[in-house]
């Protein structure tokens, strides 16, 4: 959902050679700025396609359009950061990176593309603002960090931002699945039926309100409370130092 | 005789939990484990991995002390394993499920299907087949769990025991529902397939059991001793020459069978997870066998011939 895995990978071998490969070598690092460059300029290219699109319609209904297929091609790009974390570029787990990039993917394609009658909702714009303040500040992080010259500014804001992006986009998320059910159940829209040579039978309806079961249930409230003890451990000290004063 | 004393440090706090003297210096750390147990009757010793390293390996129960690498102080390392459950009842109860759950599916137990079809039968032959051979392949695996079967290890974590379970009855279920369906649709090329799909099924049944027996008699009662299995007598052990856990290649079988038999992909799935589960656990074993023994076979593969 709305936030990803936390690990960024710090330089912190000043080794020439990469002999014990104890981290991301020079080109790795090269490219990870790049591609964190990239997606800071994409997230960036989506809200101000919003901002316009507000200001030219005068509301904020239907404003999806407006930045439909940069949205496609910068959250679907994001797959590669499965892969970042499979070829070990980046200290993430592949599982947890997957699941989180996945969950996206599947929002954005298997339930808002799929099911025209949700695009005009607004609880589309809900998730899509909650999704583009949450990665151009973590592509921004990611670059920093890569940098190693990040700014207290957006550490603070990636460890505190959260509390209320993350909630707004999983609501938004689970407001526009549960508004894509009737169409859904209606055209019978990715399922199969008994009788079939295979014999097997999914109901994407059902599969639709399960997930929303579990994400609700049980997804958002540990990812929401790892994040906020993740806070304290990061951003912590700053109250220690205050208290000294 | 001189005799030992032995301390027994907690391996994350080095907190001093038990101090023993006058040991035997041919005590086993079975021995220490339950005289341990006796100061803290919480820790019985199938949950007690004691260690020279607060870090290492366990030491095994067999392990005599005089034999270690310890002065006539011996410190040892505890940690508690968690709550344990033997491997039979595991097995027993991971077992039962499917065999009970299938035949629930099969009777068409009330609420599972359409009201008017509570309490019928199917009209495919195939699909009592079906039931027969489920109901023979997990009552083989009760039956072997009480009678064949010589475990290594007495027991393992408990909540392996919800994850298992909830592995082998969820997917006998899911497998279950639309075997016995009514609308349920049999084999695409019919006797033909149900045939075939039955001899494969029944001839690595008894490969299986086959192997299990040869691996029985590898060990004798009431021991953990490891040797490498060899062909027998039997022909069907004589896949022994090829691989090294033809059990699971048996199993494999067994299910690619039960696919074939009932052309059900949720079967399908089954049989493919635990193919992968499988050959985990083959390659595992295998690089033990190779870790182990200098003169292991080399033509052997872990579980399928050449390739795996």
């Amino acid at each position: 959902m709305s936030a990803p895995a936390m690990g960024t990978s710090k330089t912190a071998h000043t080794d020439s050679s990469n002999k014990k490969k104890k981290g991301p070598g020079t080109l790795a690092i090269a490219y990870l700025v790049i591609y964190n460059v990239v997606m800071t300029a994409g997230w960036l290219v989506i809200a101000v396609g919003l901002v316009r699109a507000y200001l030219a319609r005068g509301s904020y209904h239907g404003l999806y359009y407006s930045i439909e297929k940069p949205l496609k091609f910068f959250q679907t790009g994001a797959l590669l950061e499965i892969l970042h974390c499979a070829v070990g570029i980046v200290p993430s787990s592949v599982v947890l990176t997957g699941f989180q990039v996945m969950s996206r993917v599947f929002l954005t394609w298997a339930v808002t593309h799929s099911v025209r009658e949700v695009q005009s909702e607004d609880s589309v714009l809900l998730f899509v603002v909650a999704w583009t303040v949450t990665e151009i500040i973590r592509y921004s992080f990611y670059t920093f960090s890569l940098l190693n010259h990040l700014p207290y500014l957006i550490k603070w804001a990636r460890y505190t931002f959260f509390v209320v992006l993350y909630p707004m986009g999983v609501a938004g998320e689970l407001l526009t699945i549960y508004a894509a059910l009737p169409y859904v159940q209606k055209t019978g829209l990715y399922s199969i039926t008994l009788p079939n040579n295979y014999n097997f039978s999914f109901d994407y309806h059902t599969f639709l309100i399960l997930i929303m079961h579990h994400v609700f249930s049980k997804l958002f409230p540990q990812l929401y409370f790892h994040m906020i003890r993740q806070r304290k451990k990061v951003l912590g000290h700053v109250e220690e130092y205050s208290k000294v004063e | 005789m001189k005799h030992y004393e032995v301390e027994i440090l907690d391996a994350k706090t080095k907190d001093k939990l038990c101090f023993l003297d006058k040991v035997e210096p041919n005590a086993t750390i079975g021995e220490i484990k339950s005289m341990f147990h006796k100061s803290h009757p919480q820790w019985y010793p199938a949950r007690q991995s004691i260690r020279l390293d607060p870090k290492g390996k366990s030491l095994k129960d067999e392990d005599v002390l005089q034999y270690l690498p310890v002065g006539t102080t011996a410190t040892f390392y505890f940690r508690d394993l968690g709550a344990q459950i033997s491997w039979v009842t595991v097995f027993l109860t991971e077992y039962a499920g499917p065999l009970l759950i299938y035949l629930m599916f099969y009777f068409r137990v009330p609420f599972i299907y359409a009201s008017k079809y509570d309490f019928t039968t199917s009209k495919h032959w195939v699909v009592h087949l079906a039931c027969m051979c489920h109901s023979f392949h997990y009552v083989k695996r009760l039956l072997e769990t009480l009678f064949v079967h010589r475990f290594s290890h007495g027991t393992m974590p408990l909540r392996n025991i919800f994850k298992n379970c909830t592995y082998y009855w969820g997917f006998a279920a899911w497998m279950a529902y639309y075997i016995n369906h009514p609308l349920y649709t049999p084999p695409i090329y019919g006797e033909q397939q149900i045939r075939l799909a039955l001899i494969v099924f029944l001839f690595c049944q008894i490969g299986n059991f086959s192997i299990h027996i040869a691996l029985r008699n590898l060990r004798p009662p009431g021991s953990k001793t490891r040797k490498i299995p060899y062909p027998t007598k039997n022909p069907f052990t004589w896949i022994f020459l090829l691989v090294s856990c033809p059990n699971y290649t048996y199993e494999l079988g067994s299910w690619l069978g039960f696919t074939l038999m009932t052309q059900c992909l949720p079967v399908a799935a089954f049989t493919l997870v635990g193919f992968i589960q499988m050959t985990v656990w083959a390659k595992g074993k295998h690089r033990s066998y190779l870790k182990e023994f200098r003169d292991y076979p080399t033509l052997r593969s872990p579980i399928l011939p050449f390739i795996l």
